[in-house]
């Protein structure tokens, strides 16, 4: 019951189209130009799952992510800190947020590269006087769910350039650096291998656009940097800590490798 | 004798009762391998087991081949891995020194192959302990026991077409 050859193409492209035409996702994108070739087009990892997982995506009541987006969304609206502020306070309604899921990580205004984690932080400790989140608490990740939805469609486009390149440069570096005692890189199997079948695991090209995804395995939301963690790990190597400046190298290189492909968020993976 | 000490003779003693004598194994740093990356020289000196090495092929535990391989009569197998080329009549193929250095290390043969090296100790970048994602220490536990390695060229030079 599985493929005899590998197909590196799906056969299938067809768009997500999310609550009978409301909205309508490609899942195939032009690579971008920095990566020369090394992809010769972007496959949404939607295209290698089942049927019935798929699915579930099209359907926001089906999307069991939703739930915790609804969640984001009140933790949004509540004050909360010394300050007695909401996200709300100051940012007004959440759509306010649309478009910012397409450009994290990005290079703040003091030069550190940033994910939209530490953005949350950041209000949430200098500007509400409240204690900072779990990078990997569902207080968190309902946020960034709830945010990232705000962008749904539009294409992902992080900045590579200026200040953002040395980053860049480092989570390249990390992306084809073959770790652990399987001396296995990331490129080995998002690269090299998508299409093909790692025992029961069909490889996609590992791009991070469907972030944070809801994971039917774990009946939870998933961050990216706690999926970098996983593929890490399952290559028996030391891993990096979620938050870590490595991880935000690594986000930024791997979310520009998904330039052009739509925000998903939040996808259903299995 | 403090009581530990007659309980810690008493397991290697069972121990040596479970596994029969000891085979000599040649250790990870001592494999020679030919240019062309195979090894004449058997890991152990108990012969390899084909019966065993096949379990061992598709255990998820251990050799985990199957991940990436497939074999067309391992219909046992539930999934099967399209990374590697199919195994059917890998024995028609390669010699038994030639498998037995891909098992040992596929980089020697096929240089900056994705298959591991399943009998090697050091050389790591970031290295775990196992599966925890916890920092490992140097030389690490081979993948495979040299007499694991064994058995599994014996199943391999039994794939014939
Ligand atoms: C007291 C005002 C205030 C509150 C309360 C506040 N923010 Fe902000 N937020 C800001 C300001 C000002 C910026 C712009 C900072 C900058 O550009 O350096 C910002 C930036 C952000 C950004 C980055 C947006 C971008 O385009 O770069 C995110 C994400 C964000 N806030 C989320 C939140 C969330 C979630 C909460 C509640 C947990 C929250 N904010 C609460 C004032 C606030
Ligand atoms: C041994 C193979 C392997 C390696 C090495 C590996 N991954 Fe993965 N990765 C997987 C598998 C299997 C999945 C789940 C199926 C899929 O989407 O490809 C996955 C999924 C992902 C996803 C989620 C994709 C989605 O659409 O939900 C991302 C992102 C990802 N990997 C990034 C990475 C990064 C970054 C690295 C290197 C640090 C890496 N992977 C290394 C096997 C690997
Ligand atoms: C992570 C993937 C992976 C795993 C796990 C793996 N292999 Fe491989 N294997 C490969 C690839 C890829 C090749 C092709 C050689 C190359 O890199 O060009 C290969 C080649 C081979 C070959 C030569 C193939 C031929 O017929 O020409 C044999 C034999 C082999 N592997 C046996 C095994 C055995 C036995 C195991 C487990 C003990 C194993 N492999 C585990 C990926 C893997």
């Amino acid at each position: 019951s599985w493929p005899v050859a590998a197909q590196t193409v799906p056969e299938r492209t067809d768009p997500i189209v999310i609550n009978d035409g409301e909205l309508q996702l490609e899942t195939v994108a032009p690579a971008p130009a920095h990566l020369e070739g090394a992809l010769p087009e972007l496959y949404s990892g939607w295209l290698f799952r089942d049927p019935g997982t798929q699915a579930m995506q099209t359907d926001d009541f089906e999307n069991p992510g939703m739930i915790f987006v609804d969640q984001g969304v009140d933790d949004w609206n509540t004050p909360d800190g010394e300050a007695g502020k909401s996200c709300a306070s100051c940012h007004e309604g959440i759509e306010s947020m649309a478009g910012v899921r397409a450009v994290m990580p990005k290079v703040n205004a003091e030069g550190q590269l940033w994910s939209m984690e530490d953005y949350i932080n950041d209000c949430r400790t200098n500007r509400m006087q409240a204690e900072a989140l779990d990078w990997n608490g569902n207080r968190m990740k309902n946020l960034t769910a709830a945010i990232s939805v705000q962008s749904r469609g539009m294409p992902m486009n992080v900045a590579i350039d200026g200040p953002a390149r040395p980053f860049w440069e480092q989570g390249k570096e990390m992306y084809y650096t073959r770790y652990g005692q399987l001396q296995l890189a990331c490129a080995n199997c998002h690269e090299d291998h998508y299409g093909d079948w790692i025992r029961a695991d069909h490889l996609s090209q590992g791009h991070t656009n469907g972030f944070p995804v809801y994971r039917l395995k774990q009946a939870a939301l998933v961050s990216q940097h706690n999926r970098f963690r996983g593929c890490i790990r399952d290559t028996r190597a030391e891993t990096f800590p979620m938050g870590s400046d490595e991880f935000r190298a690594l986000e930024l290189y791997v979310a520009s490798r998904g330039n052009g492909l739509p925000v998903e968020g939040v996808s259903v993976r299995h | 004798m403090p009581r530990h000490a007659a309980s810690s003779a008493i397991a290697m003693l069972a121990a040596i009762v479970l596994t029969g004598p000891a085979a000599a194994e040649t250790a990870s740093q001592d494999v020679i391998f030919a240019e062309d990356g195979s090894v004449a020289a058997p890991l152990s000196d108990r012969p390899g087991d084909a019966a065993e090495g096949a379990r061992i092929y598709s255990d998820k535990g251990s050799g985990n081949c199957v991940a990436c391989h497939v074999i067309s009569t391992r219909t046992d197998a539930e999934f099967q891995g399209t990374i590697g080329p199919a195994l059917d009549g890998a024995g028609d193929r390669w010699t038994e020194a030639q498998l037995r250095g891909i098992v040992a290390d596929a980089k020697r043969t096929f240089p900056d192959s994705m298959m591991p090296s399943l009998y090697k100790t050091s050389g790591y970048i970031r290295p775990g302990d196992g599966f925890s994602g916890k920092a490992g220490t140097e030389p690490l536990p081979t993948l495979l026991s040299a007499q694991q390695i064994e058995d599994v060229v014996a199943y391999l030079v039994t794939l014939k077409e």
